[in-house]
């Protein structure tokens, strides 16, 4: 069973479509991923998944039922906030026994409940501190624990890394995934980081202008992107536009404005015009080859224009042709290209990935 | 210099002048004031004054004097609690409902009435309140077969006075502290499960008695010692603390029994304050 079903939803502000016909359904269990720009969509998503914004059109479901009329208070939900929201009058064993305390819980049943919770985070010990006393990535923890207290059927996550430094943010990601297993709690989280994305989700919706651009896991997303937007959203892409000229031996052939050509294992119909992309370490760099592209690899000419040193690879940008190419290249021998210098750029044609524009 | 003699330069250079002010405007004429209340008469005009602890000892033993006081503090406790009443339902509105360009209007009356003359405005409370008033006209108005009623120079009369000029103070301190909660505490207290009353009595409520507790501090003090409205509105019921130490000033020129009920009064107030204190220090600290 789905644990939560979105169907056909959409949500107007004036004439601006912050969502736009989305549907989309999330698997039990599931650490579900809302990635996208500001303004693309997933944190309205995420709301009208929460209660707090009421969708114009369509239809959502938790765990198989309508929650259209059902108040946030009743929708059995665990929301945690970009900025945690912790209660800053109340203790830390006071927040996380908050949502059980509203429902009248016995005390020793609380008490019990926090004390599990707490050594869930790794916080034991903390229940009688106030929340501004804690650090920025323990109040993050202890939001977590507030949101996993009333065991609800959704987990949501507005921004869960956010607030953090980057070192503290690479920790947590471990951390929260692991935490995500153990409890096993269907997760949606909106995030515009593509690695948060990545590292944390089984599955990924990329979201663009209110409509949802693709969905599928990490890899699949990147590796096979079917739009412009979610290959260069998650992960970086050269793109090359041309005309299909034809196909032959499981081979298109897409001819580039300036008189080159590339081949790739996707189909299209010839006079077409396309977009490919294709990853920047997907191309290996090497000198200058005077013989034009054979079978299964590419092969385009092209001059370095810059050079950026990141530690375990180079990047260089080389202008080939009418367009500049980015290329990764892996800090492994001491081959180096040096400005101005030409160089050909070779790649397998499976890795020429046709996407909508 | 040394940093630290820099530092200490710089802080007697910065509160110098306010420390300055301080002394010469509040605690020099509360020490004269002080020293008079232990007197027989003013030193001046060559009249010679003695020591005497007369004017405290009067106010324990003369009924007229512990009366006073008492109807003046539950004077300040009522007007004190009305304006809450009023004032934090009107300060939730502006902060947490009303946005925009309404919620700046708005405010802006709520201020209003702090640029108007406040003897001017008393005195026409006793245009809307005596028995062919404005008050009387409107009920009447709806009612036609109400019994006549005449508000001036009654107790109601002060409270609605009183209550008038110190309701900007409630709503003003409840707004500021209403408006910093953060909208995403209540919609994480929703998302816990929090029913609309929850969210109100376990989040909003705390959070914002700083602000409830600060308007009630700036109104409770002042009328404690009001003398204006209950003399222009109040009538027979006029004699409060206040006025009783007005009149002390003015009328009966007994400058030493005056400045004594006025030292009373502040022990009232430090007595009600540390009172309240340990009540308050659990439910405000926040660190």
């Amino acid at each position: 069973m789905s644990a939560v079903g979105i169907s056909n939803v959409a949500k107007y502000y004036g004439r601006l479509a912050a969502l736009a016909d989305v549907s989309l359904t999330i698997q039990d269990g599931e650490f579900f991923g809302l990635l996208g720009p500001s303004g693309g969509g997933k944190t309205t998503l995420l709301r009208s998944i929460a209660g707090f914004v009421e969708p114009d059109r369509g239809e959502i479901t938790i765990a198989g039922k309508t929650v259209s009329n059902i108040p946030i208070n009743k929708r059995d939900i665990g929301m945690m906030f970009q900025n945690y929201a912790l209660f800053p009058h109340l203790t830390v064993a006071e927040n996380i026994g908050f949502g059980l305390s509203v429902r009248h819980r016995p005390k020793s049943e609380i008490a019990e409940r926090v004390r599990h919770l707490l050594e869930l985070v790794r916080l034991s010990g903390f229940e009688a501190r106030k929340p501004k006393q804690m650090s920025g990535g323990q109040q993050q923890r202890i939001a977590l624990a507030r949101a996993l207290s009333t065991n609800p059927k959704v987990l949501l996550l507005d921004e869960p890394l956010g607030a953090l430094d980057k070192k503290l943010r690479e920790e947590m990601q471990f951390e929260l995934k692991q935490i995500q297993r153990e409890v096993g709690i269907t997760t949606v989280f909106v995030t515009h980081d593509q690695e948060e994305a990545l590292t944390l989700s089984d599955r990924i919706a990329i979201m663009n202008k209110g409509g949802v651009e693709q969905i599928g896991s990490p890899r699949e997303i990147y590796e096979r992107p079917r739009t412009a937007f979610a290959a260069s959203f998650l992960g970086t892409a050269n793109f090359f536009e041309g005309v299909v000229s034809g196909r032959s031996d499981g081979l298109t052939r897409i001819e580039l404005p300036d008189g080159q050509a590339i081949f790739t294992t996707d189909e299209a119909p010839a006079g077409a015009k396309v977009t490919a992309a294709v990853r920047p370490e997907k191309l290996l760099a090497g000198p200058p080859r005077p013989e034009a592209p054979q079978g299964r690899i590419n092969t385009i000419q092209g001059r370095v224009t810059a050079e950026v040193f990141t530690g375990n690879s180079v990047t260089y940008k080389v202008d080939a042709g009418d367009r500049t190419v980015t290329v990764f290249v892996q800090n492994r021998t001491d081959e180096r290209f040096g400005p101005n210098q030409a160089i050909a750029l070779t790649w397998e044609a499976f890795h020429t990935i046709l996407v909508a524009a | 210099m040394t940093s630290s003699a820099r530092r200490l330069r710089a802080i007697l250079g910065l509160s110098g002048p306010t420390a300055l002010w301080l002394v010469v405007t509040v605690a020099l004429p509360l020490a004269a004031m002080l020293v008079f209340s232990f007197l027989t008469v003013v030193p001046m005009g060559g009249r010679e004054a003695a020591f005497t602890l007369k004017h405290y000892t009067d106010f324990f033993t003369r009924p007229l004097y512990l009366t006073n006081a008492w109807r003046s503090v539950r004077l300040g406790l009522e007007v004190t609690f009305f304006c809450a009443l009023v004032g934090y339902p009107a300060a939730y509105v502006l902060a947490r409902t009303i946005k925009g360009r309404w919620r700046e209007a708005l405010l802006l009356l709520v201020v209003l009435p702090f640029w108007s003359n406040s003897l001017v405005r008393t005195f026409s409370w006793t245009m809307v309140l005596n028995d062919n008033g404005l008050l009387a006209r409107a009920v009447h108005g709806v009612l036609p077969f109400a019994p006549s009623f005449d508000l001036l120079y009654t107790y109601p009369a002060i409270v609605i006075g009183l209550m008038q000029a110190y309701l900007p103070y409630m709503i003003l301190t409840c707004y500021i502290s209403l408006q910093a909660i953060d909208d995403s505490l209540s919609e994480a207290a929703y998302s816990l499960g929090a029913s609309r009353f929850d969210v109100f009595r376990r989040v909003i409520l705390p959070l914002s008695l700083p602000g409830l507790v600060a308007g009630s501090i700036l109104i409770f003090v002042p009328v404690l010692g009001a003398f204006m409205e209950p003399r222009i509105l109040g009538g027979q019921q006029a004699i409060m603390l206040g006025t009783l130490i007005e009149s002390q000033f003015t009328a009966s020129f007994n400058w030493p029994l005056g400045a004594a009920l006025g030292f009373i009064m502040l022990v009232i107030v430090l007595l009600i304050m540390g009172l309240f204190y340990p009540v308050l220090k659990k439910h405000i600290s926040v660190d």
